[in-house]
Order: structure tokens, then C-alpha cells, then sequence
């Protein structure tokens, strides 16, 4: 995750945010070690986007349009549509985030973004086709981060998802009718950090900042595991691990009542 | 991953396409100390997959900016050849390769005592000849091993195994069609003597059952791993020993 300018913290408040955990198990801006910052989700922000939301979490705030054209399939799944994710990490964004190609970071984000909504079969990629091999409708997920603090791949899955939630097909553009994008569920990821032996929930930039390892665990509504990154230098016991995933199970389904209907 | 396909991956028996039973591994071969120019190299096959490792440092680390005045840092590169798979891949990075770099990186980085070295970095370069499926575990596999052969300061070696589901079963170290047309794929990395998970990445659908049986037969089969990682390291300094010996 990216760091701040110095890549250092003071040694007061790294102590700080480590004895408020270690000894009240609460976290520095008074959080439980299970809590997420407050989401807020605007839908339908930019309108001439198929689908779009603005989300914050906490002081983090990201911005998802959803883009659908029309194009050809890929030679090998010729029926169905196709979805690709990009994450951009805008210079706005945070005073180290630079312009130009994308950083290991961004890729990183968006292909865990993506593979959570892939693999959850959240798009029903099927029902995308217009006519086999020849055209299919390809769905562009872009996401801008305009303000950083911290768990931009919970905050860029939950703008994503509620984008896409809302999505109409501009079927209109090829002499049909416009459809809303298929949908089949809601997946939820959950990033989790690990400091000092303590697991905590959403972490904000300065606990990204001082934390050893992260561990992200998306799932949908059935309760399965549909994508995790285990992402940091440090390391993880499968205890912890198992723990996680009970956590995201619950966490998730908090994420999930925030989603557009 | 999770292509519907009418492809049958077990037999009448219960085998995988290659023979297999479900908690059977590929075979595997490291070999060590296969290049000159490295401080340290490993060559690792694992089923069809032929990865050579290479290690250079820890050397000053470039650019300056990059530098840690604490520690060092592990800078992986996973690259796939253009002749390594079917279809020719257009070489050089793309966003994949630089995902699998990055979770390596961080892996090792784990492993090696990267205090000992501030302001230096550790190359680990990963080229994969031919991919068989499980490129980025095996190639994590052959780095410890290159890293150790290098002589840079360890914990300990860092092993990698997958498990995934095909047809609804849990197997272990999925083949090329197994991971093709399989449900789900758990790639992860270990430290064997702690049992410290340093990779763990997951795509597909598993339940949380399957998922603990997954985590078991990965953590059986990393000693085994580990075992043949431990035999390449040594068979290079007992042959050196029987040099000196005669």
C-alpha cells in the first residue's frame, strides 16, 4: 500500500495507535477491532456513465463509472460478454501518487476488484451476447480515487458493485432495447490488516502505515469464498486466517445492507 | 476459471486425467547452483513446468530513492517466456506478471533477514521456460532454494503448493486442465517451520469446508516439498564435500 511522503510515522503515535490495540483492544479513532469506517454510497453521480457511484469510507473516496459498448469476444469465450477493471490512482489522490502508467499498487487493487466480481458471477456474462463470436457487450469498470485513506480495494469493490448494481445496457445504440445489466448477487470484499499480532477491520492509512500484513476475503450472499490476496511482507497463522474469513462473512453482510436495492 | 465445460477430470476410479488421486502431488525436481554468473540460482520442474531462478545480491539498492536505512529490500520479477505457453505471449510485463511479482516479493521478503542489509536490495529473477499450470508457486518454490544457494541470511525456506476444486472435489496441485476448466484455485505459500502463511491468493468458489480441507492437504504436502528442497541444497555441498574429501 502506498506510503506517506517520508514513509514515516512519529514514534509517539505509532505507540499510540499500538497500546490503544494492544492494551483497550480499540483502535485509534475509537473504533472496535471489527468495525468499518461509515460507507456512504451516491449511485447514478455521473450520468452519462452506464452505471456509476461515488462511495466513501470513512475519508477515503473513490469514484466507479460503469461503461458498456459494444465489441467483439474474446476468441475463446465466444458467449459471453466481457468485463475488465481498471483502477486509477490519481495524483489528487494523495501528495506520492503519481501520473503515468499504472503502479504495482493500482494493478494490484484492481485485480483483486475484479476477481471478486468475476468470480462471485456477479455479471451474467451469458446474457451479454448479441450474436455469438461477432459482438458481445463489453462492460468497463473504471475507478477513480480522489481522496486516500487507506482500504482502497474495499472501497473501490463496494463502488464497483454498487455501480454495476445500477447499470443499464445501451442496447438503444444498436436498434434495441436497453436492458439493466444482469445481475445474480452481491459480492462483498473485506480487507483486513494485521498489526502486532491484532487482526483489524477496514484499516485507515495509519494503520496501513505500521500494519505487517493484509489479507482481503471477498464472498457473496451463499456464504462461499469467491477471491482472497494475502498481500503484504509479513505473514499470517491459518488460525488467523480462518478467523478472517468468519469475520468477512459477518463484516460482508454489513457491507451488503449498504448496497443499492 | 469455473468454465462450464462437459470435460471429464476424474476417471472411473476416482484418478485425475494424469493418474492422480486427489491429494497426489506432480513430480518435482530442483536442482541448484545451475547458472555462473548469479550468486545464486535454482532450476525447478514441477510437472510441466520448467522455471529457472536466478539471485543477485543483496547489492546497493538503485535507484537511490528506493533505498531503506533499515533494511533491505526483495525485488522479485516473475516473467513468463514468449515460447512458454501455447499461444506465444507477447513478451516483456504485463498486469498479471506484475501482480505475481508483487506477491512474491513479499513472500521472500518475509523469509529473508532483511534487517542485516540496510540500503540494499535482493534481486530474485523468475523465468518461466514452460508454464504447466502453479507457475507462481513453483517459482516461489525454486527463489528460497536460489536464495538460499546465494548464501543471503534466512528464517527459513518459503514453500508453495496449490489446491483448487475440479468437479466438485478438493484436489491438490492442479494440472493444466484441472486449472483451466477446475471451480476454484488456492495458491500458498508457506514458512514450513512456523507454519506462517506469507502467499495466499483465491479465485473461484469454495465453501468454507472445502476451504479447511484445501488449507490441509496444502500444509501436508509443503513438508513433503520442503523435504526435496532441503535434498537440492544439500546434494550441492555433499558433492562439493566429496571434491575436497578425495
Amino acid at each position: 500500500m502506498p506510503r506517506d511522503e517520508l514513509d514515516v510515522m512519529s514514534e509517539i503515535k505509532r505507540n499510540y495507535i499500538l497500546q490503544k490495540i494492544r492494551k483497550d483492544g480499540i483502535r485509534a479513532d475509537g473504533r472496535k477491532l471489527d468495525e468499518m469506517r461509515k460507507v456512504v454510497i451516491q449511485t447514478n453521480f455521473i450520468p452519462r456513465a452506464s452505471g456509476s457511484a461515488v462511495v466513501t469510507l470513512g475519508r477515503t473516496k473513490v469514484v466507479c463509472g460503469i461503461k458498456i459498448e459494444a465489441g467483439e469476444p474474446f476468441p475463446d469465450t465466444p458467449n459471453q460478454g466481457v468485463l475488465t477493471t481498471n483502477v486509477e490512482l490519481l495524483p489528487m489522490a494523495f501528495p506520492t501518487f503519481e501520473a503515468g502508467p499504472p503502479s504495482e499498487d493500482s494493478i494490484e487493487i484492481a485485480r483483486v476488484v475484479d476477481r471478486g466480481i468475476r468470480e462471485s458471477k456477479m455479471i451474467d456474462l451469458q446474457k451479454l451476447v448479441v450474436e455469438p463470436a461477432k459482438q458481445v457487450w463489453i462492460v468497463f469498470i473504471d475507478i477513480d480515487v480522489i481522496d486516500y485513506d487507506g482500504n482502497l480495494i474495499d472501497a473501490c469493490t463496494i463502488a464497483a458493485v454498487s455501480a454495476l448494481a445500477t447499470a443499464v445496457v445501451p442496447a438503444s445504440t444498436i436498434g434495441q432495447k436497453d436492458f439493466p445489466l444482469p445481475i445474480t448477487c452481491r459480492p462483498a470484499s473485506v480487507t483486513m490488516l494485521k498489526i502486532d499480532n491484532v487482526v483489524v477491520v477496514d484499516p485507515d492509512l495509519e494503520e496501513e502505515q505500521i500494519a505487517s500484513a493484509r489479507l482481503t476475503v471477498t464472498m457473496a450472499e451463499d456464504g462461499h469464498l469467491k477471491a482472497m490476496q494475502k498481500g503484504e511482507p509479513g505473514f499470517f497463522t491459518l488460525e488467523e486466517i480462518q478467523k478472517a474469513i468468519k469475520t468477512s462473512s459477518d463484516v460482508g453482510s454489513q457491507i451488503r445492507n449498504n448496497y443499492p436495492k | 476459471m469455473g468454465t462450464a465445460s462437459d470435460k471429464k477430470l476424474f476417471d472411473e476410479n476416482g484418478l485425475r486425467l494424469d493418474g492422480r488421486s486427489p491429494g497426489d502431488l506432480r513430480p518435482i525436481r530442483i536442482e541448484t547452483d545451475v547458472l555462473n554468473r548469479a550468486d545464486g540460482s535454482a532450476f525447478i520442474e514441477w510437472g510441466g513446468n520448467k522455471i529457472q531462478v536466478a539471485v543477485y545480491g543483496p547489492r546497493e539498492a538503485y535507484p537511490r530513492h528506493m533505498q531503506n536505512i533499515n533494511q533491505a529490500f526483495v525485488r522479485a520479477r516473475y516473467n513468463m517466456a514468449a515460447f512458454s505457453v501455447d499461444e506465444r505471449k507477447r513478451p516483456g510485463p504485463d498486469r498479471r506478471s506484475m501482480e505475481i511479482s508483487k506477491v512474491i516479493s513479499e513472500a521472500l521478503q518475509a523469509a529473508v533477514m532483511v534487517e542485516l542489509f540496510p540500503r540494499a536490495q535482493i534481486d530474485v529473477f523468475i523465468e518461466v521456460l514452460q508454464a504447466d499450470a502453479g507457475t507462481r508457486i513453483a517459482g516461489l518454490t525454486a527463489s528460497a532454494v536460489a536464495l538460499a544457494a546465494a548464501g543471503v541470511p534466512m528464517r527459513d525456506l518459503v514453500v508453495g503448493c496449490t489446491a483448487g476444486k475440479v468437479d466438485g472435489k478438493v484436489v491438490l496441485d492442479l494440472s493444466k486442465e484441472e486449472d483451466n476448466f477446475g471451480q476454484a484455485d488456492l495458491p500458498v505459500a508457506v514458512m514450513p517451520k512456523s507454519g506462517k502463511v506469507v502467499l495466499m491468493q483465491m479465485d473461484g468458489d469454495l465453501s468454507i469446508d472445502e476451504f479447511n480441507e484445501a488449507t490441509s492437504m496444502i500444509f501436508k504436502a509443503t513438508e513433503r516439498i520442503n523435504q526435496i528442497q532441503r535434498d537440492a541444497l544439500k546434494k550441492n555441498y555433499a558433492s562439493t564435500a566429496q571434491d575436497w574429501g578425495e
